[in-house]
């Protein structure tokens, strides 16, 4: 099954005091990725400008409203995501758990809808 | 099964729930899919009652529901499932080449009960939706009969489970259990719902009956298909001593008139003997383990309650040193309520008061009743009634319960009548 881990995060919180977390963090980006790389389970991953970069699109009536900043003013602002390709959410979990983001944020682990007709466009 | 074993009545309706459990289990680890495992056994069962009575009983009935259920769920997917150029699609192709062990003496089948367990207990649900779910579908009871345990709307009640059944499927929670590597860490969340279905019959707050039988005896019933499941697990078998020994006291925890009855007060010999004897001999066989945990504890705790002559004649000290165990493993300050008055009968009140102060002076439990009975209690006996007056207000201020609020406010009235007496 593939999963999206949403990388959550206030700004500013990585210049902050890390939290004590639990065991089993890979504590830098470039050895997560190479694990999840390693493991055969990453197929893709990105980060995000900063939400102050964000321009929001919706339509009027006559022409396209545009907004200055992102869809949804949070305290934690998504700042990446990568999406894997794992046998059951238990393993999507660990996975989760053991990102470098855990000392700063929250990741939210979310199913991915696949084999859909507009997915078969993308081929 | 159950016409086979010569049962009637609740034993039958056990044997029937348990047998339809054990078939969802298996259909919902092979389909992955809780909702499909179910339509399919429901199936399996209606073509039971019209077959059964006709042809007689199988001689392995739960094989033949299986087998019966297996083949509904593959006409169901096939007659979904588009059919490729490749002929059936590589899930449907390995199920139909695949029919499952429907054994029930085979090792499977314990194996795919413990799956749907941990599916229904699984960390990533709400709390109240793994409880819907384990009485459900490992308790089989039904939709309407937990709606009634829990005071939920049954609507409401179906609907978590509709959403539940959803996100198993869609998130791709998985029915088997975890490895043996994992298990350790894993139970205690399947203990922690079973405990907490337990605690819900047993104090039921805000209704009018003290004690719900129903959901307690479910989770002495949810308790022994997980202490079969994992024999070799102490804190499950602790769990089943935990309940079973506490539960025994259930008859005598409300007098003729309904009116609540505190530990000192009960009649012992109301004391159901068969769940202490089955619970202390269980409690020992877990301790024998020597893998302690928070459940042996409260269960010695438990066994040394029933098993004392009188409330005066229970050894205090043992259990004041049982709680400091339980502080010391698992601190909560409701643990330390517990042990104040356990420390109070075996030390005098004072000792009991000075192992209170720093919960009341935390705050944290403020609006927990119990606190304020055991301060008040205490301060009673240490001779300072002024303190206690107000100690009682808080307490029947602070308790929920109305059967147990309204034998508390009996008791202050008792109690101003001695003092000006």
């Amino acid at each position: 099954m593939k999963y999206a881990l949403l990388i959550y995060a206030e700004p500013g919180a990585v210049d902050r005091p890390p939290k004590p977390v639990h065991d089993g963090i890979i504590d830098n980006w470039v050895d997560y990725t190479r694990a999840v790389k390693g493991a055969g389970v990453a197929l893709g991953a990105e980060q995000l400008r900063p939400a102050d970069t964000a321009t929001t699109v919706t339509a009027g009536p006559d022409e396209r409203l545009l907004t200055d900043g992102p869809f949804m003013e949070t305290k934690e602002h998504l700042l990446g995501f990568y999406l894997l390709d794992v046998p059951d959410l238990d393993t999507a979990l660990d996975w989760a758990a053991r990102m470098p983001i855990m000392r700063y944020g929250t990741v939210e682990v979310r199913p991915v809808v696949e084999g859909t007709e507009w997915q078969k466009a993308l081929d | 099964m159950a016409e086979s074993a010569g049962l009637s009545g609740p034993a039958l309706e056990r044997a029937y729930r348990e047998e339809w459990s054990a078939v969802v289990a298996t259909l919902a680890r092979r389909l992955g899919d809780l909702q499909a495992a179910e339509d399919a056994v429901s199936e399996a069962f209606i073509a039971a009652a019209r077959t059964w009575p006709r042809d007689g009983v199988p001689p392995k009935p739960g094989a033949w529901l299986t087998v019966t259920a297996w083949r509904k769920a593959v006409d169901q997917l096939r007659s979904r499932a588009p059919v490729s150029a490749q002929g059936l699609s590589p899930v449907l192709a390995d199920m139909t080449a695949q029919p499952p062990d429907a054994d029930p003496e085979e090792p499977q089948m314990a194996d795919d009960q413990l799956g749907l367990i941990f599916a229904c207990c699984h960390p990533a649900l709400a709390p109240e939706v793994r409880v819907a779910l384990t009485l459900r579908y490992v308790g089989g009871l039904t939709t309407k009969e937990i709606a009634a345990g829990f005071l939920t709307p049954e609507p409401t009640l179906a609907q978590r489970l509709v959403r539940a059944k959803r996100k198993i499927r869609d998130a791709g929670i998985r029915f088997s259990p975890p490895q043996t590597s994992e298990l350790a860490a894993r139970l205690p969340g399947v203990q922690g719902v079973i405990y907490l279905i337990f605690n819900e019959g047993y104090s039921a707050s805000g209704d009018t009956e003290l004690v719900r039988v129903d959901l307690c005896a479910e989770a002495i019933w949810l308790g022994r298909v997980l202490h079969r499941l994992v024999p070799a697990d102490a804190e499950s078998a602790g769990l089943l001593a935990l309940m079973l020994l506490t539960h025994s006291h259930a008859a005598a925890r409300v007098d003729a008139d309904g009116h609540a009855v505190v530990l000192a007060d009960q009649d012992r010999t109301r004391w159901d003997q068969d769940l202490i004897t089955e619970g202390s001999a269980l409690l020992d066989a877990a301790i024998a383990l020597e893998r302690p945990g928070p459940y042996q504890l409260q269960a010695a705790i438990a066994a040394l309650h029933s098993l004392a002559p009188s409330f005066e004649l229970t050894d205090w000290p043992q259990i004041a040193a049982l709680y400091r165990q339980l502080a010391r493993r698992s601190p909560s300050p409701v643990v330390e309520v517990n042990r104040a008055v356990a420390v109070g009968m075996a030390d005098g009140p004072l000792a009991g008061l000075a192992v209170l102060a720093p919960v009341v002076r935390g705050g944290q439990l403020d609006h927990y009743g119990p606190l304020h009975v055991a301060r008040a209690e205490l301060l009673d006996r240490s001779g300072q009634p002024d303190l206690a007056t107000s100690a009682w207000t808080r307490a029947i201020e602070t308790t929920e319960n109305g059967v147990l609020r309204d034998e508390l406010i009996r008791r202050v009235q008792r109690r101003r009548r001695s003092s000006r007496g």
